[in-house]
């Protein structure tokens, strides 16, 4: 069965040019995996696994790509193998370990196939650390499917300088939260002690053993969050995989297939609800209609559209919110939690994508708590559905972000998963658990990751330049400041939001020295700078950054004047979608804004009859879209690495639930 | 004479406190006071150009260093200077033509006095042959050498013909005042009407449909688009606010009270917008001879926007923003730093600021100008026509003599 599933896996390796058709038939259980695994670390390490038999495999062109990779690791993890011999046993241990890197890491596999970034630190040295990694630990983990990538990132952590570990990490998910989590003050989870296995204990040295020891401290820490959940969905998850394929599909035992065949169904289902839903066109008369009558919010439209615009929606802000707010006592449907975020969202009194973030999740939190299964109705499907209601209020109230969009599946994602066997309480208090977790892990947690990382760019006697305000910006600067180093900051502003002069306030009011200015004069203080940090609402699969309109002006400029431009984005705001200009997806703020100037310059002053003449439009972009090619770097939870890596970890992280 | 002392010192105050805005109102007030300096000058009866040319160096040095930003100023006074030395070479090759009409034709004597005749013609050949070696070469004599030496020095013979009969002094001196105020009057002329003359172009350039983004407030912007509405063209036009002195606002303000299709935008979006834009038009407000451009703050931003996709970027200029001078730095030596209140509020931030800790500053910058590399522009529309950034020099040699490139 296990040699089958190897063999399964063998189409998805995608060829190119010259390649030997045959398929080695696979002798013993392991064999197959092995010829798999090869040619990846052929392609991207000099690995010392030479002694894989894959060389026939390997052809020169052959582009392995990580997600057969992936796939067959999973299912080694979640599958019994028969052991051989002790000998063996190890090799192959080694084997699988190198496998779970492979899978769950991805890093050998992003950054090879990443062309070389600006930063040129880190594919090498990953590489390096992860072929060197690969032969030295030997330590089994089917148990802990997370474990093994726990592993990996520990064991060369003591080998390595921190700041190599820090710079090569391209992608350490929850191995990387764990670790900080273990450094830095704010222990979430307790490390616990695992004992080892003694064989194995024997042979490696006392640097391995230590390594060891604290990478399975990790992976506990990392693991028990998700509990035997992770191991049962790994499981779960791969004969669904293996199933896609057709024509393997005959050759499965026929006691797997009944369970690969619903299990096919329900990946096929996830893989359409995991196609991003394509936004509501907003000049798709018929649809809008209905969305009308379903609409709890009553918007009303703004009279003087941009023609250019009229796919996204344009309301007036403010007019509903106070026939909204005396609802808020008589409402049925939605959560009084949800509606309270919901007006913020409205009122504006929340704004930044983390921001706004936490509060729908804490929000929906409270509103799992006081859920109640009706009688007769299942609770996955029902909350779902209540969920639904949920969104699309918050969306009436303004357009989600990309990352609150994330969110939202990922929640949705933990309802559908629930076991069946789960009381009510138990499915509440697990979803509750996972809410506060991703928002610990995947926004607190990778911010001081981001910190971290960032905060080793930034060297004495530099000029910072950063645009708007920035949560995580801010974070790097203060801290940086904190640990001493001395730069400057240069903030640059727009209207009309004006979100750089309360960061200028909280810089200032900690002693950085900053200059304040609007974007205009950007070209002006750009010769001043020597490293530009942007926060992102978004960055999508072909490395576009989706952030505060203005990032892409900041952005050329930059790189107009040869200044590295780094982006600083939690990895839960990655997304899988493509854009390539501002105008198909965005949001439109509220035109009045613009046109609203201050005080001082009477001279420019609007009068009042202008905002009825039809010729004239205000238009309020609240988005834009920064090409890749502006990008010097991403610091994200997973590393610094190239805008060309996002999809690689959109797609490897999303696959294995780790992104979200 | 002391009362055009006043009105320089008057102007150069204004010029000082930048109570003149914009390039075109300070270039027409420039010349009017050069015109008065010139009328009031008293000439002596030898070396009467070099006077003139002194007594406007001396004003012109007076405001240009009031506010050797506005370089309109430089280059108004330059013009005018230049119009002085044309103005005394045609003179005294008229004149040169004159003596050798009288030592070549003595005895034809009568055939001179009745005008012109054939001997006209060895005249002409002598003028145009004094012209060309004392002009500085420019595209437009030697393209024009024909049928310039052939009409040009006609006239001016027959003018230094009589001149020369009446062997008047005074009245010559009187010629080379009087030619000089023409010249500035033609100048003035020149500049109020350079709108117009651009603007004529604006069909040839704008076709229907068209999306246009321009910044700033420019003069020469508005009537360009108006003319080509005035043509039935119908197009929008997006217009980037220009905080934080809000031009933009008002351009945007008189585009619609002329009925054209206007959409204001931040700052931020322009480069979000410039994907859907054909063309990107400004008024510039100096170019300098290599074919840069100082325009208002954010025209950089803009220009490289639209290097990115591509899109022409279109530069509006009349004569008299041409500027003879090689920009050095000039996004800070040509620039000029505005108040801070524009940005922040007076006290604003005094409460987070800790002066006593010495630890902790806040710096405003607010420039007024962006200078965009000559690489980014697509094309110069001035009042003689459709250029290249690369021929701008060309052109400078046209408006101004060598000798005064320094002042």
């Amino acid at each position: 069965m296990d040699t089958r599933r190897g063999a399964l896996a063998v189409p998805k390796v995608r060829r190119v040019g010259f390649f030997t058709p045959t398929e080695p038939p696979p002798e013993s259980s392991q064999r197959p995996n092995r010829s798999q695994s090869g040619p990846v670390e052929a392609t991207t390490s000099s690995s010392p696994l030479s002694d894989s038999p894959s060389g026939n495999l390997i052809s020169p062109v052959l582009i392995p790509p990580s997600r057969h990779h992936s796939d067959n690791l999973t299912s080694h993890a979640a599958a019994p193998v028969p052991v051989p011999g002790p000998a063996a046993f190890r090799r192959y241990l080694a084997h699988d370990r190198s496998l779970h890197v492979g899978s769950y890491n991805a890093p050998d596999s992003l950054l090879g196939t990443s062309p070389p970034s600006s930063n040129g630190e880190f594919s090498e040295d990953s590489v390096s650390l992860f072929g060197f990694q690969r032969s030295d630990s030997t330590k089994l983990s089917a148990s802990f499917p997370n474990g093994g990538f726990d592993l990996t990132l520990a064991v060369r952590a003591p080998q390595e300088s921190e700041t190599i570990i820090e710079t090569a990490s391209a992608s350490e998910g929850k191995k990387k939260i764990a670790e900080v989590s273990g450094k830095s003050e704010s222990v979430t989870t307790k490390p616990q002690k695992e004992k080892e296995p003694k064989s194995l204990k024997d042979k490696t040295t006392k640097a391995e053993r230590r390594a060891i020891q604290e990478a399975q401290r990790a992976a506990k820490a990392a693991a028990k969050g998700e509990g035997k959940r992770h191991a049962d969905e790994s499981v779960e998850a791969n004969p669904g995989k293996a199933a896609k394929k057709p024509q393997p599909k005959k050759e499965r035992p026929p006691i797997s297939s009944s369970v690969s065949e619903k299990t096919a169904v329900a990946v096929e289902k996830e893989k359409r609800m995991d196609v991003p839903q394509t936004q509501m066109q907003y000049d798709d008369k018929s649809r809008v209609d209905k969305a009308k009558r379903r609409a709890v919010v009553e918007q009303t439209e703004t009279k003087n559209k941009v023609e250019l615009f009229l796919h996204l929606p344009q309301y007036e802000r403010g007019s509903q919110l106070p026939n909204l707010s005396s609802n808020f006592f008589t409402l049925d449907t939605i959560h009084h939690a949800v509606y309270k975020v919901g007006l913020q969202h409205l009122a504006g009194d929340i704004s930044g994508d983390n921001a706004r973030c936490i509060a729908m999740l804490q929000a929906f939190e409270e509103a799992i708590k006081d859920y109640t299964t009706p009688p007769m109705k299942d609770l996955t499907m029902d909350l779902t559905t209540k969920i639904n209601g949920y969104v699309s209020f918050l969306i009436e109230c303004r357009p989600l972000s990309m990352s609150m969009g994330n969110a939202i599946r990922f929640l949705k994602n933990q309802i559908r998963k629930l076991p069946v066997n789960l009381s009510e309480p138990e499915a509440k208090a697990s979803l509750c658990s996972d809410i506060g977790r991703f928002i610990d892990e995947k926004i607190i947690l990778s911010d001081k990751v981001i910190v971290q990382h960032a905060v080793s760019k930034i060297r004495d006697g530099e000029v910072l330049l950063t645009y708007g305000f920035s949560c995580v910006v801010e974070m790097i600067l203060l801290y940086a400041h904190e640990i001493g180093k001395k730069f400057r900051v240069v903030i640059v502003d727009a209207r009309p939001n004006l979100e750089g002069k309360k960061l200028l306030r909280r810089l200032v009011s900690r002693g950085l020295d900053c200059t304040y200015t609007h974007i205009n004069a950007i070209s002006y203080i750009m010769r001043e700078a020597t490293r530009v940090f942007l926060g992102a609402s978004s960055i999508f699969s072909n490395g576009t950054l989706y952030s505060k309109v203005g990032t892409a002006c900041v952005a050329m400029v930059a790189n107009a004047f040869s200044v590295p431009v780094i982006v600083c984005c939690e990895a839960y705001k990655f997304h899988e979608r493509v854009l390539l200009d501002s105008i198909c997806s965005n949001e439109l703020g509220d035109p009045d804004a613009v046109a609203n100037i201050p005080s001082f310059s009477t001279k420019a002053k609007q009068s009042k009859m202008m905002d009825n003449n039809k010729n004239l439009q205000f238009l309020n972009l609240m988005y834009d879209s920064t090409p890749s090619e502006y990008i010097s770097m991403i610091v994200s939870d997973y590393g610094m690495i190239p805008p060309t890596s996002i999809p690689v970890i959109v797609r490897e992280y999303r696959r294995e639930n780790l992104l979200l | 004479m002391p009362d055009v002392q006043s009105m320089v010192a008057e102007f150069v105050n204004k010029l000082r406190k930048r109570k003149i805005e914009g390039s075109q109102a300070t270039a027409k007030c420039t010349v009017e006071l050069l015109r008065s300096v010139i009328s009031h000058q008293r000439v002596p009866h030898a070396n009467q150009a070099a006077a003139l040319i002194d007594a406007v160096k001396a004003v012109g040095q007076q405001l240009v260093a009031a506010n050797p930003v506005e370089l309109a100023v430089g280059n108004v006074v330059r013009r005018v200077l230049h119009i002085i030395r044309e103005e005394d070479l045609s003179l005294t090759t008229a004149a040169m033509a004159g003596l050798d009409l009288l030592d070549a034709s003595d005895d034809d004597d009568i055939d001179n006095c009745k005008g012109i005749g054939y001997p006209a013609m060895s005249a002409a050949v002598v003028a145009a042959a004094a012209r060309s070696t004392l002009r500085p070469p420019s595209l437009q004599t030697l393209l024009e050498g024909t049928p310039e030496s052939a009409t040009v020095p006609y006239t001016s013979s027959s003018g230094a013909d009589s001149e020369s009969k009446t062997a008047d002094k005074s009245s010559l001196t009187r010629k080379l005042k009087h030619d000089v105020i023409e010249g500035v009057n033609q100048l003035i002329h020149e500049i109020s009407g350079c709108h117009e003359q651009i603007a004529e172009q604006a069909i040839e350039h704008i076709h229907q449909n068209e999306v246009i983004l321009t910044l700033g407030s420019s003069r020469t912007v508005l009537e360009f688009l108006c003319a080509a509405k005035e043509k039935k063209r119908s197009f929008r036009v997006f217009v980037a606010e220009g905080a934080p002195r809000y031009q933009g606002h008002l351009l945007a303000k008189e585009l619609v009270a002329r009925g054209l299709q206007t959409t204001v935008i931040t700052d931020s979006a322009v480069f979000a917008m410039i994907s859907r834009v054909n063309m990107v038009i400004i008024g510039a407000h100096a170019v300098m001879a290599n074919g840069g451009v100082i325009g208002p703050v954010g025209v950089n931003m803009a220009a490289l926007a639209a290097k990115k996709h591509a899109v022409p970027f279109v530069v509006l200029a009349g004569s008299h923003k041409l500027c003879p001078l090689y920009p050095h730095n000039p996004e800070v030596l040509l620039n000029e730093l505005r108040s801070p209140s524009e940005l922040l509020d007076f006290g604003e931030f005094s409460d987070c600021l800790d002066f006593g800790a010495g630890s902790g500053s806040l710096q405003v910058v607010n420039p007024t100008f962006d200078y965009v590399p000559p690489n980014l522009v697509s094309l110069f529309i001035t009042d003689t026509g459709g250029h290249n950034p690369s021929y701008m020099y060309r052109l400078i040699a046209d408006y101004y003599s060598a000798d005064d490139l320094v002042m």
